[in-house]
């Protein structure tokens, strides 16, 4: 096989051999293009080991950009949804981004490292839409995907398991916080984020330090029970806590082909993001004129009665049917069967009452359920743990 | 006494179509073809021993699943395969491979540029909105925009409709898309050259324009209309060549008791009183029908089978600016094995793809200015296919046949009709390029057969050997095929219609026209209509 | 309270066009003009000491006579020293083609032709009847049309079956079709088809087969419904214009300072303010109107960081090559050419021996190289106008189809080449003209754009093709001389309906602007 065939293969993260090793069951995914494990050994597992010990998450497939330069802060400022300028320094921000119409193109995480020096993490690529936002401001971006190695390290006991290795006083450490430690004779950054709604950290080295990082972790958390998991378990946390993901939840609107399928941050639950006092930024016009004409959906987190996965169902009031379900689980800690769903204004108030229209098949045999949901008032699990500074050793 | 229904002139895969929905309603069809076989532009001959050529159209997509379906084209033995990916190489040893699956071909357009990869999905979806846009109106009759009968306007509003739908942005994006260059386009999105020349390709292939000529991008849709199995885009190989797509249509029209009549050239359709009364052949034959289609081009269905007394003189003088230009060639060569292309392996899907040698639209560029000159491209666009990769029927085990359609040749040299020699250079150019990229190329030729537009004219009947049956510019689409005030597929006279890729929605093998020209028959004839109607894209 | 109701940035005829109707409805407008002198580039310079020529536009063939009349121009010292000009379609063996009007002379025209070119014309001036009604207003928006576009796009709905059913469908395939396809259609002549071919493409970087050709041909002939069957020359070099214009606006109240270069737009959230200079003097007014090319105003006066990025892409792509340059020879004495008298040589002269000669001369442009054989269209200003050089010597000033804006050699080193190579052009038409040189200039694109601030030194602000022209012009989100910043407004050739020295963006734009200052 020449080079340019094997640069087409899918790729291998800088953990690949560790986690090769602790792949049990031999489950792979494609995530952006790297061999990544749905599941090392057991889903349902896996994901209590995010909730009651330690989970690690090997994140480095996500697309992480370095934004510097004198207005990289201007430049952002405009590019998202948020006032970058109230995340201080060494403070992590979540954001969302929109085209000029006002649609969602994706969520991510800036972290903040210097005055004008940033990094921000997408879930889709975002290189052309980052080039294009930075005419006429004077930043450099640069993809630091392939040159950053980074794990999640989540769950109540990951503080300890963290301190165990090394990192001396990270119980200090705020959520969405970050600092830096020396590790091998580099540096290694952490950050107090996550994605599974936990207590948890991501940890961020270079590629060549991510073999020790993640042998000292997982000596450093042998007696906390520190476990891998997989993108299967991730997804069970994530709906959990009420994240939304692109692509799943909401169509990036630059990649949209039928007209009205995109979304506002508005229509998905995202209000709190949108900071409309910013004089400029993509989407801005079009948000003002969202907010006074009103929007089309609203983003609910639905309980469901019972416990069938309401997956792609139908949500029905009366005979109507006002929506469709986006990401569903059972989800094991809060005992809850949730759903995400996109319903049509004026449907989808905290505490109206629907029904979900869930088929779900046992030995060939299909079975419609008519299950009654109601509308939550924000995520189902949002555990103490989570917030609380120094972080509770448990 | 040889008396019809219908009679259809031009067995090709159009005339075939349009004979077959004829006769399944009822009619007593004959098809008269003037070559000892059938298919006109897509047949699969036998030219060197144990290889069979698609000598004229080489790959299928833009087939409508309809017609197959309908038709039962499947029960009647066509198969189609896709194939998957393509390439085109580059001076510098590289190449620019075109997967089929995403995320691969992601990364390999990375390879070359990071910002492409990413643009890449933008620029798919863009073209998707484009493609959804045009895909529900190839099984439709195109309004006449300038008469206000209801059905008319009941029609354009529907056109209408669907563009209005695009909204203000979508629809300026519309105009752009529909009116400019390929290379225009294709710049907006992405920085390598190679990409670009990759994409631009499809703007060129059968039309007498580069890549900077604005109108172009819309030739690409064309070329992304099609589907293979609902995957909107994709092509794929008719099992057999494409000898087999006329060969199934055939099957089915004789099926509904239709009559295939060949060396039937014809040389006049007889009109009597403003009203069609039938055909007389060359040899003195007649045969006699109230309704008689042509499958032929307008220019010779006008200009050449229709007497000038019988029609208006304005459709004389717009079949005579219809515009149907030869501005391709055509290399089928037999090979003793597979060739072997620098940097690629041999066991890459991409091999069995269409492979290309142009990397920059610069050059495809340049290839048309040689075209304007009246001469053929020194440095031509080639759209190269080995189809004995995905169809071993094509060639004997361990042989392969190469199909290499080459942009752009004219249909004549510097006013002259191509001569032997110049036939000659034209081969010479096009091996001599392939050879550039395949040191073993040559040595394995066992059999060429080089086609010129000429040669293609004179064969098959196609005007200046134009594969369209007329250039897919905005002038001559829609409601302006192939002429102003002729675009349902009536003629001038009474009883007299047209279903070739003249007509709506244009060609590419689509067999649209045929059913379409169908269906507007049988209104005409108050008749139950056996046309399917297009399947909605979801 | 602001320094001004309006400030134009610009003030070139669309500048000072829109100024003027603004003063008129009663507003105190600013014009700042970056050059010395007002008129952009209805300019007269003096290239060589004692020789004066119209260093951009060459010639006048679109101004609206409404602005004429409503700005009084001839009384403000606006007058012809020659109107509506024969072309003459040089001939190598001298059998020279004149064309007035709809009348042909010499070059062995046909009875047949003749009569094609009457039938021709009488089409082309339907077709452009037409174009009037869209020109003279604001164009419609696409989907998002109110009772004003409606109405516009009735009127042309109705004017396009007013044509009747023939003209109708035929100008629905002529439209975006090539202008080389259509001369072939209709004459038998080749000197008759290049000379009329050369008139779609002037201007443009496109060549006689590209389609849209028929288009921008149609966009200068709609100079006919102005009142021009041929080009006039404005005495005193189209600088002349540019002055009575800028009188003109004065006495209506309006103040045109030059030499003031504006750096920035300034705005605060959605609206424009004001503008800084290049002085640093900060102005403020309650909108800006900027007749500087879309691209310019954007990406260069307001800044990409100022707009959307959606909407700075699509200003990004707007298409702005020329391949059109100038030269300007001053000359000792009247040159000679082959079988033209001097009556003849004061009407407007061409080089354009056939299409494929013009298409080959832009098959250079493409791949931003200069033209071997460059079409031209040359004018003698100094016959109908002594007053432009010293008694007894002349000017001769040519449009010079094509050079690039970046030749991949750099201009510095191909400049004198291509002096040479455009006089050794008009040398095989006049022999020893070259002889007869004492001083020359030569216009690039580039020194065009750097001069007149025209990006791509494109003379009409934008391209006008088909995705840039009438309801897209210049793009999605800047029509109707509106922009995504409150206050600021478009009012040069880059808006609807181009360039051409007409006139009409400007007086479009002012009414526009009056509108929508009453609503608000």
């Amino acid at each position: 096989m020449n080079t340019a065939n094997r640069a087409t293969m899918m790729l291998e993260t800088p953990f690949h051999s560790r986690v090769k090793e602790l792949c049990q069951i031999n489950d792979w995914g494609n995530w952006m293009g790297f061999t990544t494990p749905n599941a090392f050994f057991d889903v349902e597992l896996e994901y209590f080991a995010v909730r009651s010990t330690t989970g690690v998450f090997d994140l480095s497939p996500m697309n992480k950009y370095r934004i510097t330069g004198p207005d990289a802060e201007a430049y952002l400022n405009k590019m998202v949804t948020r006032n970058v300028s109230k995340i201080g320094l060494n403070r992590v921000g979540y954001t969302v981004w929109c085209n000029d119409a006002g649609q969602v193109m994706d969520d991510g995480t800036i972290f903040r490292l210097g005055p004008n020096d940033f990094r921000l993490c997408s879930y889709q690529r975002a290189t052309d839409w980052l080039l294009w936002c930075a005419m006429g401001f004077d930043v450099s971006i640069s993809d630091e995907t392939d040159h950053l190695a980074a794990l999640a390290v989540q769950g109540p006991t990951s503080c300890t398991t963290l301190t165990q290795m090394g990192l001396h006083d990270l119980n200090t450490l705020k959520p969405f916080g970050m600092r830096e430690y020396d590790f091998e004779g580099e540096k290694l950054m952490i950050s107090r984020t996550g994605f599974t709604g936990d207590l948890g950290y991501e940890v961020w080295v270079s590629p060549e330090r991510a073999e020790p990082l993640w042998d000292q972790l997982f000596e450093a958390g042998r007696d906390y029970l520190i476990k891998p998991f997989g993108s299967y378990a991730l997804d069970i946390a994530r709906i959990e806590t009420g994240f939304i993901q692109a692509g799943v939840d909401f169509v990036p609107a630059e990649e949209m082909v039928r007209p009205g399928r995109t979304r506002s941050p508005f229509e998905l639950g995202l209000d709190w993001l949108v900071d409309l006092e910013k004089p400029l930024f993509n989407g801005r016009k079009s948000l003002i004129a969202e907010k006074e004409k009103g929007s089309r959906y609203r983003f609910a987190i639905l309980n469901i009665d019972g416990n069938k996965p309401a997956d792609h169902s139908f949500i029905l009031k009366g005979d109507q049917q006002i929506g469709t379900v986006t990401s569903a689980a059972w989800c094991p800690t809060a005992k809850s069967n949730i759903a995400f769903a996109q319903l049509e204004m004026p449907e989808g108030g905290v505490g109206q009452e629907y029904v979900a229209e869930i088929y779900y098949q046992r030995e060939l045999h299909w079975t419609r359920v008519l299950a009654p949901c109601r509308v939550l008032d924000g995520p189902i699990f949002n555990p103490k743990r989570r917030r609380q500074t120094p972080a509770i050793p448990h | 006494m040889n008396t019809y229904d219908a009679i259809v002139i031009g067995a090709g895969h159009n005339g075939l179509t349009n004979a077959a929905y004829l006769a399944k309603a009822g009619l007593k069809v004959a098809v008269l073809e003037r070559n000892p076989y059938i298919g006109g532009a897509t047949v699969s001959r036998e030219l060197h021993e144990g290889w069979y050529y698609s000598n004229c159209s080489y790959v299928c997509s833009l087939l409508r699943p309809e017609i197959a379906r309908d038709l039962e084209l499947p029960r009647h033995g066509l198969q189609v395969v896709p194939f998957g990916g393509g390439a085109t190489f580059m001076r510098n040893g590289d190449h620019l491979g075109s997967y089929f699956d995403h995320d691969r071909f992601y990364r390999e357009i990375a390879r070359h540029s990071k910002r492409d990869a990413n643009a890449y999905d933008r620029y798919t979806a863009d073209v998707t909105k484009q493609t959804r846009l045009i895909r529900p109106f190839l099984m439709r009759t195109p309004p006449d925009p300038t008469s206000l009968r209801p059905r008319e306007l009941l029609e354009l509003a529907n056109f209408a409709k669907a563009f209005l739908n695009m909204g203000e942005e979508g629809l300026a994006d519309t105009i752009a898309f529909w009116t400019k260059s390929v290379a225009d386009y294709l710049n907006e999105y992405f920085e390598t050259d190679v990409l670009k020349a990759h994409l631009g390709g499809s703007g060129i292939i059968g039309t007498a324009l580069g890549v900077y000529s604005p109108g172009t991008a819309y030739v690409l849709l064309h070329h992304y209309m099609g589907d293979v199995d609902g995957n909107v885009g994709a092509w794929g190989f008719a099992r057999g060549g494409m000898g087999a797509v006329a060969e199934s249509i055939s099957k089915a029209f004789r099926s509904y008791g239709g009559e295939i009549i060949c060396d039937a050239n014809v040389d006049e359709i007889i009109v009597k009183g403003s009203k069609v009364r039938g055909v007389a052949l060359k040899n003195g034959d007649e045969y006699l029908a109230p309704i008689v289609v042509s499958n032929l081009d307008p220019k010779r269905t006008f200009l050449d089978i229709m007497n000038e007394k019988d029609l208006p003189s304005s459709v004389i003088k717009k079949a005579s600016n219809f515009k149907i230009r030869g501005s391709s060639g055509k290399l089928n060569i037999a090979l003793d094995g597979l060739p072997v292309f620098h940097g690629m392996d041999p066991k890459s899907p991409l091999m069995a793809g269409d492979l290309h040698f142009t990397d920059s639209l610069e050059r495809q560029e340049r290839a048309y200015d040689d075209w304007k000159n009246e001469t053929w491209s020194k440095d031509p666009y080639l759209d190269m296919m080995i189809p004995s990769l995905t169809d071993p029927t094509m060639a004997p085990p361990g042989k392969h046949m190469m199909s290499v359609f080459v942009q752009y040749a004219p249909p004549k040299i510097n006013g002259e009709d191509w001569t032997a020699e110049d036939k000659a250079g034209f081969e010479k150019t096009v091996i001599d390029q392939i050879s550039n990229y395949s040191p073993n190329f040559r040595d394995l030729i066992l059999h060429c057969e080089t086609r010129t537009p000429k040669d293609i004219e004179s064969e098959v009947g196609l005007t200046e050997g134009n594969i369209f049956q007329g250039e897919l510019t905005f002038d001559q689409l829609l409601f302006n095929r192939p002429f102003p005030g002729y675009a349902q597929y009536r003629g001038p006279v009474t009883g007299m219609y047209m279903c070739g890729s003249g007509t709506h929605p244009g060609g590419g093998v689509m067999s649209a026209p045929g059913a379409n020209a169908a269906r507007e028959i049988l209104r005409d004839l108050n008749k139950p209509n056996t046309v399917p109607g297009g399947y909605a894209d979801d | 309270m602001t320094d001004f109701d309006a400030i134009i940035i610009g003030g070139g005829h669309n500048g000072l066009v829109c100024a003027g109707y603004l003063a008129k409805a009663g507003k105190k407008v600013l014009v700042l003009e970056a050059r010395s002198v007002p008129g952009g580039c209805a300019a007269t310079n003096e290239f060589v000491p004692g020789f004066k020529v119209s260093n951009c536009a060459q010639w006048l063939y679109q101004l609206s006579p409404a602005i004429i009349k409503d700005f009084k121009l001839k009384s403000h010292g606006l007058s012809f020293a020659a109107e509506n000009l024969a072309t003459i379609a040089l001939d190598a063996s001298e059998n020279h083609l004149r064309i007035s009007g709809d009348s042909l002379e010499g070059a062995g025209i046909s009875s047949e032709d003749h009569e094609n070119f009457r039938v021709f014309r009488r089409k082309m001036r339907k077709y452009a009847k037409l174009m009037q009604s869209a020109y003279e207003a604001r164009p419609p928006k696409l989907v998002e049309h109110d009772w004003r576009d409606k109405f516009t796009m009735a009127k042309l709905g109705l004017g396009m079956k007013g044509l009747g059913k023939d003209d109708m469908s035929d100008l629905m395939r002529l439209i975006l079709i090539n202008i080389f396809d259509v001369m072939n259609e209709t004459f038998a002549s080749e000197q008759l088809r290049a000379a009329l071919a050369l008139d779609a493409v002037i201007g443009t970087p496109m060549g006689p087969r590209s389609p849209n050709t028929v288009f921008t041909y149609l966009h200068r002939f709609f100079g006919e419904t102005q009142g021009f069957t041929g080009v006039s020359q404005v005495a005193g070099g189209l600088g002349a214009l540019g002055d009575a214009l800028s009188q003109s606006v004065t006495a209506l109240g309006v103040e045109v300072r030059c030499n003031q270069s504006v750096t920035s737009i300034n705005k605060t959230h959605d609206k424009a303010t004001g503008v800084t200079l290049a002085s640093g003097e900060n102005l403020s007014a309650s909108m800006i109107v900027s007749s500087a090319d879309p691209v310019t105003t954007f990406r260069t006066l307001l800044g990409y960081s100022n707009v959307e990025t959606g909407f700075a892409r699509r200003i990004e792509h707007i298409r702005t090559k020329s391949g059109t340059a100038k030269i300007h020879l001053a000359l000792t004495a009247l040159p000679n050419f082959k079988g033209l008298d001097e009556a003849a040589l004061k009407q407007r002269l061409i080089i354009a021996p056939t299409m494929n000669d013009i298409e080959r001369a832009f098959n250079a442009l493409k791949y931003d190289e200069c033209s071997d054989h460059p079409a031209l269209d040359i004018s003698i200003p100094t016959l109908n106008d002594p007053s432009l050089a010293p008694p007894g010597q002349h000017v001769l000033s040519a449009i010079v189809q094509y050079a690039p804006h970046s030749p991949k050699a750099g201009w510095d080193s191909l400049r004198e080449t291509f002096l040479d190579r455009v006089i050794g052009e008009i040398e095989r038409y006049a022999p020893g003209i070259s002889d007869l040189v004492c001083g020359k200039e030569l216009l690039t694109p580039s020194d065009l754009e750097a001069d007149f601030g025209m990006t791509g030194g494109n003379w009409h602000h934008g391209e006008l093709t088909m995705d840039q022209v009438l309801m897209t012009r210049p793009a999605h989100g800047a029509t109707q001389y509106r922009t995504p910043i409150n206050g600021l407004y478009l009012c040069g050739a880059g808006s609807h309906p181009g360039g051409g020295l007409m006139g009409l963006a400007g007086k479009n734009a002012a009414q526009e602007i009056i509108r929508l200052g009453d609503a608000a």
